[in-house]
């Protein structure tokens, strides 16, 4: 008996965090819209769940979860404002928006209702310059996302308290600096988008190839970072990096099973098993590519770096991959957004396309390059064409220093075996 | 972790096609689970289902419908979410618009 009440119990607690998970995004938004504070916002929220998990276990879940949340947090806004003496200057305005939002949710049904617009705005405010990268990110897994603190330190392997000041730093940064609750006007919008999808594909690719820890991937992260991309498309539907970014991240997750070994190794894009890619995020993301296209911006950084993921995605084998076509795609994208990085992957392109001596002349241009002194593709790039050139001496000690200065475990135990390759040949 | 949502039933009114109503409540929770990012594929299933069946190396054709068994009925949806229980929070969100009847959750596992 005391078991099966346990188990309930905890049955109860997951299908909170399920529900939480579906409504908080829409929850915090539209409590924004009453409240004007994002930080208050989250915070009537955070209350509303608290009382699901004190009242769910023993009632049921509600019929409409994502009302009953809202109505609870609309409760104690009230209560809230009619103690809080900080709020007391606002207090009639809010009241009156109070008042007519209840009005307003009682008229039209939870279901019926448009939160895309408050959606939108909460990505806004979470992605906002003012705010530092960092907090960017954890604000933004943590509102829209639907993550705990905990999920997010865990995942960016840093401790809760740090994740929570970043939260709450955040927070009263959005607050003294009056952010407004609003998506930025037409003139703005590029720059304001291209912040959030920096954001979006930053969480992606921490998820993609983990900077740090034992793990060299953490899918899960992957597949948060999807979900918001996913959503920003859908509420920006006219804007193409949107879809280009999109396109770029299902593409890359479509081979999330294939680039990990049985023993957690890495295995480099032109080893892997083909068969193991997921066909069905590769057509999802043809398909968001030729929307992006279609919108007419095939030549966004995004689209760009997801129309050379469609090439390796179309290639059935390794070699059938035309890599002619993605140099030409890495000569866009180095025009358009000039990085080392682009530079090193237009490097292993040439090296591809026009044999390994091409490829080594523009990695050779990086050596001297004071952003790639620590990055550890740059000598594993060319090690690797050192290596095609049948000049093993070399290319084993760039794989050597490829070892020393990457952060993550797996790809030092690949790089050292390479290393080790070049000595045996 | 991705699932599998779908409907058996074996009403003969399985076959009937849905009102326009409820075709407009399907297809804003259709845009919804879109927007939120965890709708991979969805689509309706055809009425007359064709059974393949083998035994000892034979292989046995036949059409249905088949009034005696439950079966696959209406639509399938295949989506990407955390837990179960998101699942399953979707999927009552679908049977509140379908009405009575029967869904199968099953967990899909990488290809």
């Amino acid at each position: 008996m005391l078991q099966s009440v346990a188990v309930t119990a905890a049955d109860a607690h997951r299908a909170i965090d399920a529900v939480w998970r579906i409504e908080s995004p829409r929850l915090i938004a539209g409590l924004t819209r009453i409240v004007r504070d994002v930080g208050l916002a989250e915070e009537l929220a955070q209350d509303a769940l608290v009382a699901a998990v004190e009242q769910w276990p023993e009632s049921g879940v509600p019929d409409n979860p994502g009302a009953w949340l809202m109505a609870t947090a609309k409760h104690r806004a009230i209560d809230r404002l009619r103690r809080n003496a900080r709020l007391e200057r606002k207090r009639e305005e809010i009241g009156r928006e109070l008042e007519a939002a209840q009005k307003m949710a009682t008229a039209v049904p939870e279901s019926g209702g448009d939160f895309g617009d408050d959606l939108l705005r909460l990505v806004f405010i979470a992605c906002h310059p003012v705010l530092s990268t960092e907090a960017r990110v954890a604000l933004t897994l943590r509102l829209l996302g639907g993550l705990s603190t905990e999920e997010i330190a865990r995942a960016f392997l840093v401790p809760e308290s740090t994740v929570a000041q970043r939260i709450v730093r955040a927070k009263r940064t959005l607050t003294a600096a009056n952010v407004p609750f609003e998506v930025p006007a037409a003139s703005d919008l590029e720059a304001r988008l291209a912040s959030v999808l920096e954001v979006i594909y930053l969480v992606f690719n921490e998820g993609y190839s983990a900077t740090a820890g034992d793990d060299w991937m953490r899918p899960a992260l992957c597949l948060d970072a999807l979900r918001l991309g996913r959503l920003v498309a859908e509420l920006l539907p006219r804007e193409p990096e949107a879809h280009g970014l999109v396109a770029l991240m299902e593409i890359q997750a479509s081979r999330t099973k294939a680039r990990v070994g049985p023993a957690g190794e890495p295995i480099l894009l032109l080893d892997q098993n083909r068969g193991q890619w997921d066909q069905l995020l590769i057509r999802r993301g043809l398909a968001a590519l030729e929307r992006a296209e279609a919108l007419g911006g095939a030549l966004g950084p995004y689209a760009l770096q997801a129309a050379i993921a469609a090439c390796h995605a179309r290639a059935r084998t390794g070699e059938e991959t035309d890599w002619a076509q993605i140099a030409a795609l890495y000569d866009a994208l180095a025009q358009l957004a000039h990085s080392p990085v682009v530079e090193l992957n237009r490097a292993v392109a040439y090296g591809m396309a026009f044999g390994p001596a091409a490829g080594l002349e523009l990695a050779d241009a990086l050596v001297s390059e004071p952003a790639l002194k620590s990055y550890h593709l740059l000598p594993s790039v060319r090690g690797d064409l050192l290596a095609k050139l049948g000049r093993p001496d070399e290319a084993r000690s760039e794989f050597e220093r490829a070892a020393a200065l990457t952060r993550n475990a797996r790809e030092r135990d690949l790089l050292l075996e390479r290393a080790a390759a070049c000595s045996r040949s | 972790m991705r699932f599998l949502m779908y409907e058996v039933d074996n009403r003969a009114s399985a076959n009937t096609p849905p009102s326009p109503a409820l075709m407009a409540e399907m297809g804003k929770l259709i845009e919804e689970t879109t927007k939120a990012g965890i709708l991979l594929a969805t689509g309706g299933l055809g009425p007359n289902p064709t059974r393949v069946r083998s035994s000892g190396g034979k292989v046995a054709i036949t059409d249905g419908p088949f009034t005696e068994a439950k079966e696959l009925t209406g639509g399938f949806a295949l989506v990407e979410v955390k837990t179960k229980e998101e699942a399953i929070e979707w999927a009552k969100r679908f049977r509140k618009i379908v009405g009575d009847g029967e869904s199968v959750i099953q967990e899909v596992f990488g290809g």
